[in-house]
C-alpha cells in the first residue's frame, strides 16, 4: 500500500503549469481544461471567436492536404498578412505626389529592418496565385455544385476583389513601374462601350454637338479622377487600396465563411 | 551547338507555335491519362527546373527571369503545374476505384466519418501558416521590393506593361481592340465563371475528384485557365518586350526590332482581292461581309450546334441555359479563333468601323 510520503515530487514546469492553469486570469479565460477530452474539445471550438468559424468535427477527406491544399485558408492568412503589414506602412506612407515616392525610398533605406514592404507586395503576389489555386480546387473537386452555387458567386468577387486589390495597391510607390502599369490598366476604361470617350457607341450620346462623353467625363476619368494617371487618382487608389476594397472584401468574406459552413461544411462525397 | 539550340527555342516560343504546341499537348493530355502518371509529372517537374537553371546562364534570359515582380511568376508555374498534376491524378484514381465499383478516396477507409476540429485541423492549419509565413520572411529577405525612378508622366517605358496577373488580357490586345479585350472579355469571364454553377447541370463529382464523370466540364474550364489565361501570363511576362514586340527567351530585347505589320482588314479581302471592285464608300456597306459572319456566328451558330453537336446539351439543359452556355463557349474560343485567322491568314479586323469605334 503506497503512501503519499514516497511519491516523488512532481516537476518543476509540471508545477508551474498547474500553477499558472489554476489562477483566476488564465480561468477567466479559457473556461475549460485542455481539449484532450471529447467535451473540451467541443469546448474549445465553440467558447472562442476565432476557432468558432470552424464546426467542432469535419469529415475526415476534408482534412487531408491532398483534397484542400490549404489554399483557402492560406488565402485567409495573407490577407491578414497584408491588413497587418499594411498597417504598419500606412505609417511612413503619405498618398501624395509630392511625398509618396519618397516615402517609399525613406522606407527602404532609413527604417531600421524594414521588410515590411517586401512582405508586403510578396504576400500579395502570393495571395493572387492563392486565390487562383483555390478557385480551380474547388472547380476541380465539383464543390461548387449544389447547395454551394452562391458561394462559389461570392468567392468569384472576392477573386476579383483581390485583384482589384492588388491593382490599386500597385500604384502606391508613385514610380515609373507603377504609374505605367496603372496607365496601361486604365487606359482600357477608355474603351469602355457607350461609357468610355473611345468605346463604341460613346458617340450616340450626344445632345446636337454636346458631346456627353469625353475624356474629362467618362469611365476613365471616374476611375482616375483625372484625364490621366495623377493626383487625383493616387488618392482614389490609396483610399480604395487601404479602406474601400478590404471593407468589402472583409464583408464578403464573412459571408463567404458562413455559407461554408450554412451550406454543409467542407465538401465530400454523399 | 548550344546556340542552335537556343535559336531553336526562340523559334519554339513564337506565340502562333507555343500557343498551337500547347493546345495540342493539352488536348492529348487530356485524352491520355498516361500524362498524368507521377513519372511523368516528376521528369517534366525536374525537366522544368533543369531548364531554367541552365537557362539563367543566359544572360538575356536571366535578366527577365530575376526582375523581382517576375519570381512569383516562376514560382506560379510550378505551382500551377504542381496542382494541376495532383487533381487530375487524384481524379484518375477515382475514376479507377469508381470503374471498379469502389466508391471515391473521399468516400472510403472510414474517409466519410467525422474528426476532431482540434487537433486534427487546427493543427494543419498553424503548420500551413507557419510555413506560409517563412516563405515569405525569406523571400521579403532575399528580394528586395522594385523600386525605380520616380514617376514621369513624359517619359514612357518600352514595353509598358498592366501588372503581371493582367498580362494575359493585354496579350488579347494583339487580337481584339481594347473595347473587347478589355472591357467585355474580362466581364464576360467574370459573368462566365459566376454562372459555371447555373449552367452546369451535372450532378456527378460533387465533393471529390474525378475526370471521367465530368470530361466536358475540365476540358473547358482548364483549356480557359492554363491555356488562354496562364500560357498568356507567361507570354505577356517574359516573351513580349518592346513595342509588345514578341523576343524569344534568349534574345536581347532590341528596340529598333522591326516587324512587318500586314495585316489586312476582311473587308478588303473581299471586296478588293477577291472582287476586285474597291472598297465601297458607305462603311455599313463596306463591312456586309464581317457583319454578316459575326451575325452568323453568335445567332445562326448556337441554333446549328443546338442541332447537331451539342444536341445533348440542348436537350439537357433547355433553351435558356443552353443559350447562356454556348454564348459563353463561343466567345470564350472566339479568342483561338482570332489567333488562327491571325497566324493563317494576316486578318486584322472581321468587322473594321473605325469611325464609330467598333473594331471586331
Amino acid at each position: 500500500m503506497a503512501t503519499n510520503a514516497t511519491k516523488p515530487p512532481e516537476p518543476f514546469l509540471t508545477r508551474t503549469w498547474d500553477y499558472i492553469t489554476d489562477t483566476q486570469i488564465w480561468k477567466s479565460i479559457f473556461r475549460h481544461g485542455m481539449p484532450s477530452t471529447s467535451r473540451n474539445r467541443v469546448l474549445v471550438v465553440m467558447t472562442n471567436v476565432f476557432l468558432h468559424l470552424h464546426p467542432v468535427k469535419i469529415r475526415k477527406s476534408g482534412v487531408r492536404l491532398k483534397f484542400t491544399w490549404c489554399m483557402g485558408g492560406l488565402t485567409f492568412f495573407l490577407f491578414l498578412v497584408e491588413t497587418f503589414t499594411g498597417l504598419l506602412l500606412m505609417f511612413y506612407y503619405r498618398p501624395t505626389v509630392a511625398y509618396a515616392y519618397m516615402d517609399i525610398i525613406d522606407l527602404a533605406e532609413q527604417v531600421p529592418l524594414g521588410i515590411m514592404r517586401e512582405i508586403h507586395r510578396w504576400g500579395a503576389h502570393a495571395m493572387v496565385i492563392t486565390v487562383w489555386l483555390h478557385m480551380f480546387r474547388v472547380f476541380m473537386t465539383g464543390s461548387y455544385k449544389p447547395p454551394r452555387e452562391f458561394n462559389w458567386n461570392v468567392g468569384v468577387i472576392l477573386l476579383v476583389l483581390t485583384l482589384l486589390l492588388s491593382f490599386t495597391g500597385y500604384l502606391l510607390p508613385w514610380d515609373q513601374l507603377a504609374i505605367w502599369a496603372i496607365t496601361v490598366g486604365s487606359n482600357m476604361a477608355r474603351a469602355t462601350p457607350l461609357l468610355g470617350y473611345e468605346g463604341p457607341g460613346a458617340q450616340l450620346l450626344a445632345l446636337g454637338d454636346v458631346k456627353m462623353v469625353h475624356a474629362g467625363s467618362d469611365a476613365r476619368f471616374a476611375l482616375l479622377g483625372g484625364r490621366f494617371v495623377g493626383e487625383g487618382a493616387l488618392l482614389r487608389f490609396y483610399v480604395l487600396h487601404c479602406v474601400g476594397i478590404p471593407l468589402i472584401a472583409g464583408i464578403l468574406m464573412a459571408v463567404h465563411f458562413w455559407r461554408v459552413r450554412k451550406d454543409g461544411g467542407i465538401s465530400g462525397p454523399v | 551547338m548550344v546556340d542552335a539550340l537556343k535559336g531553336a527555342i526562340n523559334f519554339l516560343t513564337a506565340p502562333e507555335i507555343f500557343i498551337t504546341l500547347a493546345s495540342v499537348l493539352f488536348f492529348l493530355s487530356m485524352r491520355y491519362k498516361a500524362f498524368w502518371a507521377p513519372k511523368v509529372a516528376l521528369a517534366l517537374g525536374i525537366l522544368g527546373a533543369i531548364f531554367l537553371a541552365v537557362s539563367m546562364l543566359d544572360h538575356n534570359f536571366a535578366l527577365i527571369v530575376k526582375k523581382p515582380d517576375n519570381v512569383p511568376i516562376v514560382a506560379m508555374l510550378f505551382l500551377v503545374g504542381f496542382f494541376v498534376w495532383l487533381s487530375m491524378h487524384q481524379a484518375h484514381q477515382n475514376d479507377e476505384r469508381i470503374a471498379r465499383g469502389e466508391p471515391p478516396n473521399e468516400a472510403s477507409n472510414g474517409e466519410n466519418e467525422k474528426t476532431w476540429v482540434w487537433p486534427d485541423l487546427v493543427y494543419t492549419e498553424l503548420l500551413c501558416m507557419i510555413i506560409g509565413m517563412i516563405v515569405l520572411v525569406v523571400w521579403g529577405l532575399a528580394f528586395h521590393a522594385p523600386i525605380e525612378e520616380a514617376a514621369n508622366p513624359a517619359r514612357t517605358p518600352n514595353p509598358s506593361k498592366a501588372p503581371w496577373y493582367f498580362l494575359g488580357l493585354q496579350e488579347m490586345l494583339v487580337y481584339y481592340d481594347p473595347w473587347l479585350a478589355g472591357v467585355v472579355f474580362p466581364s464576360l469571364i467574370i459573368v462566365g465563371l459566376m454562372a459555371i454553377p447555373y449552367i452546369d447541370m451535372n450532378p456527378k463529382g460533387n465533393g471529390y475528384y474525378t475526370f471521367k464523370e465530368r470530361k466536358v466540364e475540365i476540358t473547358i474550364f482548364m483549356f480557359g485557365f492554363l491555356i488562354q489565361w496562364v500560357l498568356l501570363v507567361i507570354l505577356g511576362t517574359f516573351l513580349r518586350g518592346p513595342n509588345w514586340n514578341f523576343f524569344g527567351p534568349y534574345e536581347y530585347w532590341d528596340l529598333h526590332k522591326l516587324l512587318a505589320l500586314n495585316n489586312v482588314n476582311l473587308s478588303e479581302y473581299v471586296w478588293v482581292k477577291a472582287l476586285g471592285v474597291g472598297l465601297p464608300k458607305n462603311m455599313f456597306v463596306r463591312e456586309i461581309p464581317g457583319i454578316l459572319a459575326t451575325l452568323v456566328y453568335v445567332v445562326v451558330l448556337p441554333g446549328l450546334l443546338a442541332r447537331t453537336w451539342l444536341k445533348k446539351y440542348f436537350e439537357k439543359l433547355g433553351p435558356w441555359r443552353y443559350a447562356v452556355f454556348v454564348m459563353l463557349l463561343l466567345l470564350q474560343i472566339a479568342l483561338p479563333i482570332k489567333m488562327m485567322l491571325r497566324w493563317l491568314f494576316d486578318l486584322k479586323y472581321i468587322v473594321a468601323l473605325p469611325e464609330i469605334f467598333f473594331n471586331i
